[in-house]
């Protein structure tokens, strides 16, 4: 059976035990939107400042959400050792883990994709005008966290204090990616072109989930088989 | 043919070995019933027959291969403490999954099979957290079996299953003798285990105290192997 397969197969069962305990769903949604609640009443919604921090009040709601969602990802497999089954079955170790990130990505996506116009409510933006940019760097972001954060939801499910751990680890690592993510997502709620100055950070944050990707892929069976 | 051997295997957890030097062999087609009292690293061991732990020294070979290679983890079977199935998918939908995952042909024909080999067609489309003890251990027995490994890794099989459950086990791991698997298990149950084995490993405090073929007297005095090798 084929690499992709596999993974398919992984992200598949994730989504529809997702789907039907709604654990980490709701849990990560509406976690985001009180923070965005709360964060309204903390700036003028008609102040050019707003706009200028809406990427970085974005990130900080995605980055906390997420990790809601991510700790649940290997967490989710304690229960009665299915996580064994897994590793001892033919499945890749890479495949396991890519399948992971897969099902995690959609999750954290449909939680942003809700966020993204009730932030545009709470904080009077217009967040509209580079939609398709705004998706790829939310695309890219989000998939970074997503690899950070699932490569650490394996390293940290047998600890006892896993749900601070998890944060606690994950969020030094994602710097680079979190500011390439935090820059563009401003810009282009502002309304800029992704062009000129632009660009190196769309290369830092595509780099970022490059090198990521490419280590968690290979240290993966060393994490999870102890 | 050698189906699994241990090489000089070490397991430390911190500066505590819990497997000291464990040398062991099981052949092809053979039944190897792993016993000592708790603590004494037979789950240790069982674990890293299995490809989910490694040894901190020695080496595991399984057929020859790898014991973490993807070969080798086709021809494995493992069922351990958990029962390793989903709570919130149905009986039907977890055995599928696992028939998908260890890339056999026809995953839905082969879920019905084993559910109806396992007594739980009744209850197909009932979700496995609704399901008593005894059924969740029916269906991690058919989860581990159904791709018809060449080698059964099982720690304590037998619990919480009734009688007529032991008896349907039984006879499940006869078939798979029948058919040429080895099986190597760990139990407290000497008296089902030592029925179906041709060999007997005893671990002491993490050390191999014996290894060697079933003889009658083990099965007349199942206490015998302890008293003369094990613990006082």
């Amino acid at each position: 059976m084929n690499f992709l397969r596999q993974a398919w197969l992984i992200a598949c069962k994730d989504l529809r035990a997702e789907l039907r305990t709604k654990e980490a769903i709701n849990a990560s949604l509406s976690f985001a939107l009180v923070i965005l609640l709360l964060f309204s009443f903390a700036f003028d919604p008609n102040s050019e400042q707003t706009r200028e921090i809406s990427g970085g009040l974005l990130w900080i709601v995605f980055a906390f959400a997420g990790a809601l969602i991510l700790n649940r990802s290997f967490a989710r497999e304690l229960a009665n050792d299915c996580l064994d089954a897994l590793v001892a079955s033919p499945v890749s170790s890479a495949a396991l883990f890519l399948g992971k990130c897969v099902a995690n990505v959609t999750l954290l996506l449909a939680v942003e994709l809700v966020c993204l116009p009730v932030f545009g409510v709470f904080y009077n933006v217009r967040w509209t005008g580079r939609f398709w940019p705004l998706l790829l760097v939310l695309a890219l972001g989000t998939w970074g966290l997503t690899v950070v954060g699932t490569m650490f939801s394996a390293l940290t499910v047998n600890l006892r204090l896993r749900e601070l751990m998890l944060p606690t680890l994950v969020y030094p690592l994602m710097i680079p990616g979190l500011m390439a993510a935090i820059q563009l997502t401003t810009a282009l709620i502002a309304g800029q072109p992704l062009a000129g100055g632009l660009y190196g950070w769309l290369k830092l944050l595509a780099g970022f989930d490059i090198i990521f990707t490419a280590l968690a892929l290979g240290l993966v069976d060393t994490v999870l088989v102890g | 043919m050698t189906a699994v051997a241990a090489e000089g295997v070490w397991k430390y957890y911190g500066d505590f070995p819990a497997l000291r030097d464990i040398n062991l062999s099981v052949e092809a087609g053979a039944c190897l019933a792993l016993l000592g009292r708790n603590g004494a690293g037979k789950t240790t061991l069982l674990r890293i027959l299995a490809g989910l732990s490694h040894a901190s020294r020695g080496r595991v070979r399984v057929f020859g291969g790898q014991s973490r290679s993807q070969e080798t983890r086709r021809r494995v079977g493992v069922l351990g403490h958990g029962i390793a199935v989903y709570e919130e998918f149905t009986a039907f939908e977890n055995l599928r999954l696992f028939a998908a995952l260890y890339g056999l042909p026809d995953p839905r024909k082969t879920a019905l099979e084993w559910l109806e080999k396992t007594g739980l067609e009744r209850v197909k489309d009932g979700r496995v957290r609704e399901f008593s003890r005894g059924m969740r251990q029916r269906l991690a027995v058919a989860r581990a079996f159904l791709h018809e490994p060449s080698v059964l890794l099982l720690d304590e099989p037998f619990t919480a299953l009734d009688d007529k459950a032991i008896a349907a086990l039984q006879e499940l791991l006869s078939r798979a003798r029948a058919r040429g698997s080895t099986v190597v298990l760990s139990t407290h149950q000497l008296r089902e285990a030592l029925e179906l084995a041709t060999h007997v490993a005893l671990i002491n405090r993490g050390k191999l105290a014996f290894a060697g073929p079933r003889t009658g007297q083990m099965l007349d005095d199942t206490g015998w192997l302890y008293r003369t090798y094990g613990e006082a």
